[in-house]
């Protein structure tokens, strides 16, 4: 008997009993479509989430002042005033790894355009700021060099605030009011979406750093949070550590051994965390849809019981007009598998509505890998075949004439 | 002869003790011949018939079928002489229930050399058609009265052409006029060459076949 006999004869014994193989079945479409969508949805925020860190910067490293610990007490990251932005250009100019670097003062404000008000984080930074972060102007033009020395009082807006304040106007040329002091408004970056956590990053407006910590912060040091720092290449980030870690310890005049009065990160830790968390909900998912599989492959062994010993009178008859053990045995275990099959495209189906479904109110992307399919089906063949040949098996073994005689 | 049994028995064994239900026996059957088999229930007569239809082996002796020595075969080769020689006749018809006449009667040709399915449905009709059910060919057993689905059966025998046609009570459960024709019909068979072994309890059935034999107790009156 060729394949195609088998599978159709298999095919003919499960439409018999539509209602009762797609009960049967149904254990596999839901493991399979938890499966599918699973993978799907997980895969499709892992893309967002790389396109958001990525939308950090080029290749992006920080520093951030270290703790102060002053008389027993230490105060959190970024307490010490050892930042400056002389380090920065130190950093750039001494290490061959640094591209660009700019300073980061943190501020915030009311801000205010005639009668409308927009409570947001100002940002000091210098010149390179676009560059870092690879940002582009929607339009107007960034501050300069000559700004960001004499402190003028300019500022960029981030699409967000240029939205609120200025609704439709062009805000290019315009005064704004930062403190009760008027700031110039030279462009609008253009919109770059949330961050990885969820932050609008358009939300803020970004002045010379030497505008917000002296004029803004009324401040006679020139200390900065923040050095963003733009890297060759992502593969030389060990080394580029470890070289920003000896400019500044360098300058920071530390005795060896003591310890660093400042913290470099990059984005791959955040990079890692994220992955770490969402491979462990995705294992945890696989667990329960593995489960699922397993109880829907003891339903389609159950079933294929059943069926066995209410049609013993049929294998007996097709024994009798010739049928080999390995023939009946065959025709059992193609029935699983093809009942298990056809609940692997049914769920594959199912999985991928559901992954539309969640993904479409979560605004993410759905990226249903052919990798994936070919992997449920070919495990829910697996599962037709593990779980079909024991009641195959019974089949096979079956004698005929008490096989005839079976009422 | 298609057909010579030497000393055949058959013995089952119930724990320690040993049943005999065939003893000895000797049978020559000539090719066309139309034999039919009769005895009490319990005298051996379906394990006569289940031996010669390869469905069961011998305890002893020697089976020949058509010049073949067959009572030591393996099952799939048992499998492969059941297909090709023999065909049965049930009782009970044995049909494949929401299957229809004609798939049932294809089912042998599935066990046997390749076939595409249009050759099969063509051989099957034919069949069908030359037994009177050309109108029936798509209707399920249930659709079917007693002697029209014995004939779908029969039909369903002489599909791959054998030689010999075994029938165990082929008219048990048909009224008279369907055994009658279920009769006429196994008659048209053995004319053309068919040889034809049946057991049935009913002597007037009985007398259709050409030679009758009688067992008795797992012997040959």
């Amino acid at each position: 008997m060729n394949a195609l006999a088998i599978f159709r004869i298999a095919a003919r014994a499960l439409f018999r009993n539509k209602g009762r193989s797609l009960l049967t079945a149904l254990g596999i479409i839901i493991g399979i479509a938890a499966v599918i969508a699973v993978v799907a949805v997980g895969q499709g925020a892992a893309v967002t989430m790389q396109t958001q860190i990525s939308s950090m910067g080029n290749n992006l490293a920080m520093v951030f002042p270290g703790s102060m610990h002053m008389g027993g007490f230490r105060g959190g990251a970024g307490t010490r005033h050892t930042l400056t932005a002389d380090d920065g250009e130190a950093i750039l100019r001494e290490s061959p790894y640094a591209v660009a670097v700019t300073p980061v003062v943190r501020s915030g404000a009311q801000v205010i355009y005639r009668e409308n008000d927009w409570a947001t984080s100002i940002q000091g930074v210098g010149v390179s700021y676009p560059e870092v972060r690879s940002w582009s102007m929607k339009e107007g033009d960034f501050f300069t060099e000559s700004e960001v020395r004499s402190g003028s009082r300019v500022g960029v807006l981030g699409a967000t605030v240029a939205e609120q304040l200025f609704a439709g106007e062009d805000p290019v040329g315009k005064s704004i009011r930062i403190r009760n002091m008027s700031f110039r408004v030279l462009g609008v970056l253009a919109r770059k979406g949330s961050a990885a956590w969820g932050q609008d990053q358009d939300d803020m407006i970004v002045i010379p750093w030497t505008t917000a910590r002296r004029v803004l912060e009324n401040s006679p040091f020139s200390h900065v949070n923040q050095l963003l720092i733009s890297l060759t290449s992502m593969d030389d980030l060990p080394q580029a550590r470890e070289d920003i870690s000896n400019i500044l310890r360098q300058r920071h005049r530390l005795a060896a051994g003591a310890d660093d009065d400042f913290t470099v990160t990059d984005m791959t830790e955040v990079t890692q965390m994220i992955t770490q968390v969402s491979s462990l909900m995705s294992m945890l998912l696989t667990v329960i849809a593995s489960i699922s599989l397993i109880v829907g492959g003891i339903g389609i062994m159950n079933i294929m019981l059943v069926s066995v010993t209410e049609r013993t009178r049929e294998i007996g008859l097709r024994m009798a007009v010739g049928a080999r053990r390995r023939d009946i045995l065959m025709q059992f275990v193609v029935e699983a598998i093809t009942l298990a099959g056809a609940g692997g495209i049914l769920g594959i189906i199912l999985g991928i509505v559901v992954a539309k479904g969640v993904a479409g109110a979560n605004n993410w992307p759905v990226v249903v890998s052919p990798g994936a399919v070919l992997l449920a089906l070919s495990f829910s063949a697996g599962i037709g075949i593990f779980f079909g040949f024991y009641p195959a098996w019974r089949a096979s073994r079956l004698n005929p004439i008490e096989s005839l005689r079976h009422e | 002869m298609l057909i010579r049994l030497q000393q055949i028995s058959k013995t089952y064994r119930v724990g320690e003790i040993d049943i005999p239900a065939l003893r000895a026996i000797d049978l020559e059957i000539a090719r066309g011949e139309f034999l039919a088999i009769m005895g009490a229930s319990g005298s051996g007569k379906s394990t006569l018939l289940n031996l010669l239809g390869c469905l069961d082996r011998p305890t002893g002796g020697t089976y020949e079928l058509d010049g073949q020595e067959i009572s030591r075969l393996s099952g799939d080769a048992l499998a492969h002489i059941r297909n090709r020689k023999i065909g049965f006749v049930f009782q009970n018809f044995n049909l494949l229930t929401r299957t229809t006449a004609l798939e049932n009667v294809e089912l042998p040709l599935y066990y046997g050399p390749w076939l595409s399915t249009s050759a099969k449905q063509k051989k099957a009709t034919e069949l069908l058609v030359r037994l009177g059910l050309g109108d029936r060919l798509h209707h399920h057993p249930s659709q079917l009265s007693g002697g029209q689905q014995q004939r779908v059966a029969i039909a369903r025998a002489l599909v791959n052409e054998p030689p010999l046609i075994l029938a165990d009570e082929p008219t048990g459960n048909l009224d008279s006029r369907s055994g009658d024709e279920i009769m006429a019909l196994f008659h048209e068979l053995n004319a053309a060459g068919i040889t034809l072994i049946m057991v049935t309890h009913e002597p007037d059935i009985a007398g259709h076949a050409h030679r009758i034999i009688h067992m008795k107790d797992g012997a040959v009156l």
